[in-house]
This record gives C-alpha cells, sequence and structure tokens, in this order.
C-alpha cells in the first residue's frame, strides 16, 4: 500500500531517457539529423622484417561531395606509434588526441617508452564505452620494447591483431592486393610499395577514397613520416587563358548607400580659467 | 525487410552550350553506383537525329529506355514525313514522353543539344517530370550544383521575360566554349566524387558532328 522506495536517481550505467524522444524527432516531425565530414577512406597497415607500415589516402568527403583533397589520416599517437583513422573525421582526430594525451602523461609517470598494447586499450575502452557512436575506425601500428604491433579497432570497440590489416570503404580493394601480394618478412622497400598499391587501389576503385598516398614507416627507435609519398592524381586540364569572373553577372535592381554616421564627442576643457 | 527499389542513380555530369552557330554537348564517361565505380567509359549522350542529341545522367536503365522510345518515335515520324525531326520538335517530344510517365517517371536529368531550323544553336534542359525550357547553356546531373554557377557567370544570358525576346546564344567562338567545357569538367571532377575518367565533347555545326575526349580524373 505504502510507497516507501523513493525514486532514487541511478548511480551509474546507461540512461536510455531520451531514447524514445530522439525516436519521435526523427520519424515525425522530419527534422533530419546534421551531416557529418565522414572520410571515406582507404587506410591499411602491414608489419615489414623490421617494423610497421601504415598507409592512407587524402580524400575527406561529405556525401558526393570531396571536403577536402589533401586530408592527414595517420595521427600521431607517440614517438613510437601512429594510428590511421577511416569514419568521422572529428571522432577520429579526437579519439586519437585524447589517447596521445594519456600516453604522453603516463610516459612522464613512468618514464617509459609508450607501448602499443596501451594505445590499444585506451582506444577500445573508450569506443566500447560510446557504443558505436563515435564512429572510429582504426589501423593502430608501432614498435615497442616488445617489437612490432599491428592492430585493427572497429567503432564497437572490439579489435584484431594482425600482420597486414585494412579499414574504411575502400578496405576490400586494398585487402585484395594484401590477400595477392602479402608475404612474411617483406623488405622496407618492398613494404612501402605493397601499401601503396593497396592504397592506390582504394583509390581507383572506391570513389570514398582518392587523391594522394600518406605512408608512415616505423622502425625500432625510428620512424619516417612520408606525407604525400604519391601523387597519383594530378589536374587534367587547365585552360590556356584562365578566367576572369568579372562583376555585373547578377542584375543589380536597387541600389541604396547609408553613409556611416561620425561620432563626436564634444570635449569640454573647464579646467583652466 | 527492404523492399525492392525500382531506381538507382548511376551518377555523372552532362553540360551543353549553345552558340550562334553551333553546339556543344558534353558529358563524362564514368558510371557508378554507391561508391563503386560499374565502368570508366559509358557514353551518356545519344544521337537522336541528325542535327541533336541528348546528354542524360541519373538513372542509366531509365535513360536506356528513355532513349529507346525517343528513336522510335522519330523513326515513325521519319516514315510519316520522309524528315528529320529538328530540334525543338524532339524537344517537345522529350517533355511530353517525360511527363507521360508523372507518376512512374524515367529517373533521368537531359540535356538536349542540337540546331534548330534556321541552323542556330539550341540547348534545352528538363527536370524528371518533363518540365522544360530553351536556354542558352546548360548543366545537368550530379556535379550540376558545381558547374551551374560558373557557366552563370562566364556566359550570362538575358531574362527570358525581357521584351522584345533576346537571343540565348552566347557570345563564345567555337573553340572558347569547348575550352571552358574542358574546364568546367576538370573542376567539376576535382570536388565531384561522381564525375571523372573522361569527357566525350560532341560539336554539332553546318559542317556535322564532331567529336572530342579529354581525360579527367581517374579517382
Amino acid at each position: 500500500m505504502s510507497k516507501t522506495a523513493i525514486e532514487v536517481a541511478p548511480k551509474g550505467g546507461f540512461s536510455f531517457d531520451l531514447c524514445k524522444r530522439n525516436e519521435m524527432i526523427l520519424n515525425k516531425s522530419g527534422v533530419k539529423p546534421p551531416t557529418y565530414r565522414k572520410t571515406g577512406t582507404t587506410i591499411v597497415g602491414l608489419i615489414f622484417e623490421d617494423g610497421v607500415i601504415l598507409g592512407a589516402d587524402t580524400r575527406a568527403t561529405e556525401g558526393p561531395i570531396v571536403a577536402d583533397k589533401n586530408c592527414e589520416k595517420i595521427h600521431y599517437m607517440a614517438p613510437n606509434i601512429y594510428c590511421c583513422g577511416a569514419g568521422t573525421a572529428a571522432d577520429t582526430e579526437a579519439v586519437t588526441d585524447m589517447v596521445s594525451s594519456q600516453l604522453q602523461l603516463h610516459r612522464y609517470a613512468t618514464g617509459r617508452e609508450s607501448r602499443v598494447v596501451t594505445a590499444l586499450t585506451l582506444l577500445k575502452s573508450h569506443l566500447f564505452r560510446y557504443q558505436g557512436h563515435v564512429s572510429a575506425a582504426l589501423v593502430l601500428g608501432g614498435v615497442d620494447i616488445t617489437g612490432p604491433h599491428l592492430h585493427t579497432i572497429y567503432p564497437h570497440g572490439s579489435t584484431d591483431t594482425l600482420p597486414y590489416a585494412t579499414m574504411g570503404s575502400g578496405s576490400l580493394a586494398a585487402m585484395a592486393m594484401f590477400e595477392s601480394k602479402y608475404k612474411e618478412g617483406l623488405t622496407r622497400d618492398e613494404g612501402i610499395k605493397l601499401v601503396c598499391d593497396a592504397i592506390c587501389a582504394g583509390i581507383f576503385n572506391d570513389l570514398g577514397s582518392g587523391s594522394n598516398v600518406d605512408v608512415c614507416v616505423i622502425t625500432k627507435g625510428k620512424k619516417e613520416y612520408l606525407r604525400n609519398h604519391m601523387l597519383p592524381n594530378p589536374r587534367t586540364y587547365v585552360s590556356a587563358k584562365g578566367f576572369a569572373f568579372t562583376k555585373g553577372q547578377t542584375e543589380v535592381l536597387s541600389t541604396k548607400i547609408t553613409p556611416l554616421m561620425q561620432k563626436l564627442e564634444v570635449a569640454e576643457d573647464a579646467m583652466e580659467e | 525487410m527492404a523492399r525492392f527499389s525500382p531506381y538507382d542513380n548511376n551518377g555523372g555530369t552532362c553540360v551543353a552550350i549553345a552558340g550562334a552557330d553551333y553546339c556543344v554537348i558534353a558529358a563524362d564517361t564514368r558510371m557508378s553506383t554507391g561508391y563503386s565505380i560499374l565502368t570508366r567509359d559509358y557514353s551518356k549522350i545519344c544521337k537522336l537525329a541528325d542535327k541533336c542529341l541528348l546528354a542524360s545522367s541519373g538513372f542509366q536503365a531509365d535513360v536506356r529506355a528513355l532513349q529507346k522510345v525517343l528513336s522510335s518515335r522519330h523513326l515513325v515520324y521519319q516514315h510519316q514525313h520522309n524528315k528529320q525531326m529538328s530540334c525543338p520538335a524532339m524537344g517537345q517530344l522529350l517533355s511530353n514522353t517525360l511527363y507521360y510517365k508523372r507518376f512512374f517517371p524515367y529517373y533521368a536529368f537531359n540535356v538536349l543539344g542540337g540546331l534548330d531550323s534556321e541552323g542556330k544553336g539550341c540547348v534545352f534542359t528538363y527536370d524528371a517530370v518533363g518540365s522544360y525550357e530553351r536556354v542558352g547553356y546548360s548543366a545537368q546531373g550530379s556535379g550540376s550544383t558545381l558547374i551551374m554557377p560558373v557557366l552563370d557567370n562566364q556566359l550570362k544570358s538575358p531574362s527570358p521575360l525581357l521584351l522584345p525576346a533576346k537571343d540565348a546564344v552566347t557570345p563564345l567562338s567555337e573553340n572558347e566554349a569547348v575550352d571552358l567545357v574542358k574546364d568546367v569538367f576538370a573542376s567539376a571532377t576535382e570536388r565531384d566524387i561522381y564525375t571523372g575518367d573522361r569527357v566525350e565533347i560532341v560539336i554539332v555545326n553546318a559542317e556535322g558532328i564532331r567529336r572530342e575526349y579529354i581525360e579527367l580524373r581517374k579517382d
């Protein structure tokens, strides 16, 4: 009879209070959720004889429009660890920045080089907490005290540990190249060549990927960030004359000019008499 | 379960420019769906009569069906009248054909270009259900929003409401118009993922029909 249990705010756990409301807003009122800048993307990584090579294309899209023709998708995590990002650009950027600062603080506290598994755990626990709503698909690679490591991380927080990996909308095209040509113990040059071939497969066969090839080679105690290692898509035609975009192409119907008013301040000099 | 959808969008961009004694009709040759390229060498330009060409983007299955209808109607016209259809007549026929399917439209965005009976360049531009207008230049398809403002600036045409009516044809020479078309396609390809691979440019003038191709980015 008597209601003894008073509603207490729950301590922790998820709150689904707004799910029904959000669903109704989307279904009934015709409100569309905002569009995000997605990096359509081909990103890859492989392990070679003395380290890890990461690769990425440089196209960012918003729907069918190319938003950035030469963006950077290989993010810094630690001096010996880099991470390629696909998915919503803001999410990949934010999540890699956040984890890289956590790794930096960890290095200050311990005085030791960061490990790839540490970055992996921080990334996957963040992504799992957000249940896939932080849409970042990552290829994480680096060399630490325990050797070279390569991982893929999905937006929901699951991870793989692989000798060669691809992600993004061009992942199938890129994986086709890896599956046909990858072998253990590739040399540095062979590794870079294979990464470039995989990225180019994505660039030319997947509309979400395009423009240039970025490569990052990480070996023990050394890294090389080869920004725009290949430029396979130059502009094909430029008019010899160039263009003049003259004014007056839009009809002016009426003109009214309101001049600025001068603000006058009258200074009174009542000091001296 | 998702229901069957009768439509797809295969992307692509079409442009046409009318001059005093010529007409330039151009389209890229990429056909795609979603994030995939189906082919890099598909012509979107269809010759309907000696001096009348149709460039169409949208759903290429519908476009092909539409081209077949127009071709067969044109054949009947030739048998009955013993001459080729004029470009303005073909323009009206295309509008009627599109409106006939008002409630299950052809998903096709058309630009019709050619020479009229006086030998002047003419361009007709359409929506998917047959609304059309004779203009001096037009762009349709996935890259049209990128190209149209440039054409508006370079080829400003008089208002169709002006009295007495003025010619909509552009003051550009044939070579200048072709050069402009090449550049706007190269530019649209930079920013539209559905435009690329190659442009097919068809020039119609008193001498007949001439074709040019230039390569575009393939990514």
